[in-house]
């Protein structure tokens, strides 16, 4: 777009997108004095976005987010997690490791978090803060490109106003960045370099919470769950106690759910139905909301240089979510990337070279740690032997066979094995294999598990009806997905994927359909972009032409 | 820029907000006033200029004391700085003529005491008297153009005029694009929508937000009332005495007749139902 940009509005920064990465960053530059615009598509902050979520005050972190906003953990958080379980799931067999020292190596503190409250507490402060500067925040907005001048990114474009030219450009805009993709910097290709995530929030009263945890009123939990209750699909259950309510979820690894043509919202069940959670849960079941998003496997993702021209990646828009065995951490590492990204730019203010910003950004990042956490070396190395699938295979068949079966399940092995859990180092070189996620954790729990003889009265409300309960603001006549394959081999996988579809399920997004055609059959994928929750999983697993909502438009998340 | 938004207080016309006597005539007492529902669209207008090229507002209606509630109502959505309401009980009962003459020399009195006046922006016609003359009535005695119809409008400060595009109504509905000079009256159609299209605009949108959140908790301090003898008007000239429209008769509009009884069967009396059956079954051609 060679356009004038003589005419445009111009800010010293844009910043797109206030979840956490975007709040840090805005908030970072207006402490420095720059004028910040910050953009954010929901109808406010925290309406369009997920997490587990347990955000992490890491000792070694540069900045964490009660250094930016100093009240944060008394106003936008929920209970501070004190405890710490990993339980290993065989049928009915449960062996629990305590978990905590993991939890706490490098931790400062760890709260759990809501982010509709969490983040428009954050958007109130940048507001204020950026307001002081000249800018401040505006919702019902998104970005959907890129400014070019002579092929040079200079602004961006939004739907709701006019051009916007930017001497610092900030893509907080989260997983499926559509910045950095229009940029050229992250590709939506590979499953393998994705997560699932799935979530319900549940009611529970906040004495009920404390009675059935055993903690006080200021104290938190946190729960995780592996083993064969998700049958094949890599990945983990987790379980947070919030102040009045639960967050209880899934986390898969994107390629697994596709193979394996999992329903992700029946793998949520399998989780809130399982025995073992009926001693917390009990018989009245009242979910409040039920959510997904994608999480980008910073390992495989976080780009090593996030930047091009004035713009800078910042959190999950660079794919910096950090995956430390059982432990997820983005929040954290997307406020410390949005507050390292405003200091480089204040430092190359005044500099001609307009990559002079995006330069030193990369260069803190590793020099601080933060690059080689979201990288690990050790995971490239153990990665090349790890996913080898004859290695795997060699070990899986021993771990099955009786002689693992007995290695793993002396008494000895299962203290080395709650320690191994333990270890930082250990846990980050986990390959991303059943191994890790699925046959080791049932080992453990069929060796020296307990049988639980709880009964689950749970009963999780059907697809139709989470659907039902949450709130739309739909763009009638103007979809934000668009099928570009309609066959059942580019695009069937998403029937499955997608967190509001099911095989058998007419009611939600994606639909497989058996047309005939003149002498055969064939299965077609139709899309209804209604129920969408914009998890972002069919722009990676299905053939689409993927867009976020306008502005205000879409799902409305009340939880988050 | 400088605005005065008018507008006026109607009945509330709303589903269970009406109250009507026995005779079917509107119980004013009883009945909730509230903005007139065409005025929003002049205040969107005037918000959109004052947003757009900063100034000031006021708000300015005619009508009883408890008017004052329309005004607090348009500081809210309008961002309105401050409030003038013209109350009297010579006003009482004026016609479209009466009540132009009596915003004219407010908004004379206005310009004179207050501020000179750029754009005064009205409503399209009240929901109580659908007439639609006030507005151009005023404007003839103030003797400044009035563009009405006004669905986008555009200020040039610097040049003094505005460009607006109207809708033309005829056979087939066109919109004109027209210029006019300011100070210039604007009435603004029920089609009128602002557009913030840059950021900036949106930001001191947000800010008056919040300042009149605040302002408008204590609308009273922000109030100035007029009477006749304020505005310097003869009681012969206004109110009743100064309305030359005679109002004939008006005719209620008489209550649909109903000639059917109901009968109330309940879902678990099967006779009752079968009844019904039989009922129906000579409509449906059945047996
Ligand atoms: C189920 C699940 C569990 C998780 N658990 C944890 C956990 O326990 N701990 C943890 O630290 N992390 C967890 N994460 C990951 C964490 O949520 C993310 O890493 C984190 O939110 C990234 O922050 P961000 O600021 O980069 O992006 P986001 O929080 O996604 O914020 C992006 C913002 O940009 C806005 N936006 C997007 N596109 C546009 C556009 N075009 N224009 C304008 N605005 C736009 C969005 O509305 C949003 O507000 C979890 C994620 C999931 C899905
Ligand atoms: S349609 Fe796509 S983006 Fe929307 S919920 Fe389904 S998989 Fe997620």
């Amino acid at each position: 777009m060679g356009a004038d940009t003589e005419e445009y509005e111009h800010y010293e920064a844009v910043v797109v997108g206030c979840g956490p990465g975007g709040a840090a960053a805005a908030a970072r530059l207006a402490d420095h004095g720059v004028e910040t615009l910050v953009l954010e598509r929901g109808v406010e902050a925290g309406s369009k976005n997920v997490s587990g979520g347990l955000i992490y005050a890491e000792e070694s972190a540069p900045y964490t987010i009660d250094d930016l906003f100093p009240d944060f953990r008394e106003a936008a958080a929920e209970r501070p997690i004190t405890d710490y379980y990993i339980h290993n799931i065989a049928g009915n067999k449960v062996k629990t490791y305590d978990l905590t020292d993991l939890h706490e190596h490098d931790t400062d503190w760890c709260d759990a978090v809501l982010r509709r409250p969490m983040d428009s507490w954050l958007e109130e402060r940048v507001h204020e803060k950026t307001s002081e500067t000249g800018g401040g925040v505006l919702t019902d907005v998104r970005v959907n490109g890129l400014l070019r001048e002579n092929g040079e990114i200079v602004g961006v474009t939004c739907d709701e106003l006019d051009p916007i030219t930017a001497d610092l450009i900030v893509a907080a805009d989260g997983v499926n960045s559509e910045l950095a993709r229009d940029a050229g910097l992250m590709d939506w290709e590979e499953p393998d370099e994705w997560f699932q995530g799935v979530k319900a929030v549940v009611d529970m009263d906040a004495d009920a919470i404390d009675d059935r945890f055993s903690i006080d009123a200021d104290e938190g939990v946190a729960h995780l769950f592996s083993g064969d209750l998700f049958e094949d699909v890599r990945g983990g259950g987790f379980l947070y106690t919030n102040e009045d309510s639960l967050s209880i979820g899934t986390v898969f690894h994107l390629d697994s759910l596709v193979e394996q043509r999992a329903e992700p919202h029946q793998l949520l069940d399998s989780l809130l139905t399982h025995p073992l959670l009926a001693q917390w849960l009990r018989d009245e079941y009242d979910e409040r909301e039920y959510s997904a998003k994608l999480v980008p496997d910073s390992k495989k993702v976080a780009h090593r240089e996030p930047y091009r021209d004035r713009l800078v990646l910042v959190g999950d828009a660079g794919g910096q979510m950090q995956a430390q065995g059982p432990i997820i951490k983005g929040m954290n590492h997307a406020v410390t990337a949005g507050a390292l990204a405003a200091d480089a730019f204040v430092v190359s203010q005044g500099n001609a070279d307009p990559e002079s910003a995006g330069r030193r950004y990369t260069k803190m990042l590793e020099d601080s740690g933060t690059m080689k956490k979201l990288r690990p070396r050790r995971y490239d190395l153990a990665r090349t032997v790890g996913e080898r699938d004859r290695v795997t295979q060699v070990v899986d068949t021993v771990l099955e066979s009786r002689v693992g079966g007995v290695a793993v399940g002396n008494p000895v092995a299962s203290r080395l094995l709650e320690r191994a859990y333990n270890s930082p180092f250990l846990v980050s070189m986990l390959p991303d294999t059943a191994t890790g996620y699925v046959t080791l954790p049932s080992v453990i729990g069929e060796e020296h598990g307990r049988s639980i003889h709880w009964e689950s009265e749970v009963e999780p409300p059907s697809l139709e009806e989470r659907i039902g309960d949450l709130t739309y603001d739909t763009d009638v006549g103007n979809p934000h997905i668009r099928l570009r394959d309609e066959s059942f081999e580019a695009s069937g996988a998403a029937v499955y994927a997608c967190p509001v579809s099911a095989e058998d399920f007419g009611g939600g997004c994606y639909r497989a359909e058996t047309v005939k055609t003149n002498g055969g059959e064939e299965t077609l994928v139709s899309l209804d972009t209604q129920p969408c929750v914009e998890c972002g999983t069919c722009a990676i697993v299905a053939d689409t032409e993927w867009e976020h909502p306008r502005g205000g438009k879409g799902v409305e998340f009340r939880e988050g | 820029m400088r605005s005065i938004a008018l507008m006026k207080g109607v009945p509330d016309f709303s589903e269970g907000a009406v109250s009507f006597d026995e005779d079917g005539h509107l119980e004013r007492g009883k009945t909730p006033t509230v903005m007139n529902p065409n005025d929003a669209f002049a205040l969107e207008a005037a918000l959109q200029t004052r947003v757009r090229h900063g100034g000031h507002v006021s708000g300015m209606c005619m009508g009883p004391p408890s008017y004052t509630s329309v005004l607090e109502e348009a500081m809210e959505s309008v961002y309105a700085d401050d409030s003038y309401l013209l109350s009297d009980r010579e006003f009482a009962a004026s016609d479209t003529w009466a009540t132009a003459i009596t915003l004219c020399s407010a908004i004379e009195k206005y310009q004179e005491e207050v501020a000179d006046v750029d754009l005064v922006f009205a409503g399209f016609k009240t929901a109580d008297g659908e007439t639609g003359h006030t507005g151009p009535q005023t404007c003839w005695g103030l003797e400044w153009p009035i563009v009405t119809h006004v669905l986008a409008l555009d200020i040039d400060p610097d040049e003094r005029v505005l460009r607006a595009k109207r809708l033309v109504e005829g056979d087939v509905d066109e919109i004109e694009t027209v210029e006019a000079p300011l100070p210039c009256m604007v009435v603004a159609d029920p089609e009128f929508s602002p557009t913030y299209r840059k950021a900036a605009h949106r930001l001191t949108h947000k800010r008056l937000r919040a300042e009149t959140e605040a302002r408008a908790t204590e609308h009273d301090e922000h109030l100035t009332t007029w009477d006749h003898e304020d505005l310097n008007l003869d009681p012969d000239y206004i109110g009743l005495d100064g309305s030359p429209t005679i109002v004939s008769s008006v005719d209620p509009i008489p209550k649909a007749p109903s000639e059917r009884e109901a009968t109330m069967i309940d879902a678990d009396d099967g006779a009752g139902l079968e009844a019904v059956l039989d009922e129906m079954a000579a409509f449906a051609g059945g047996d």
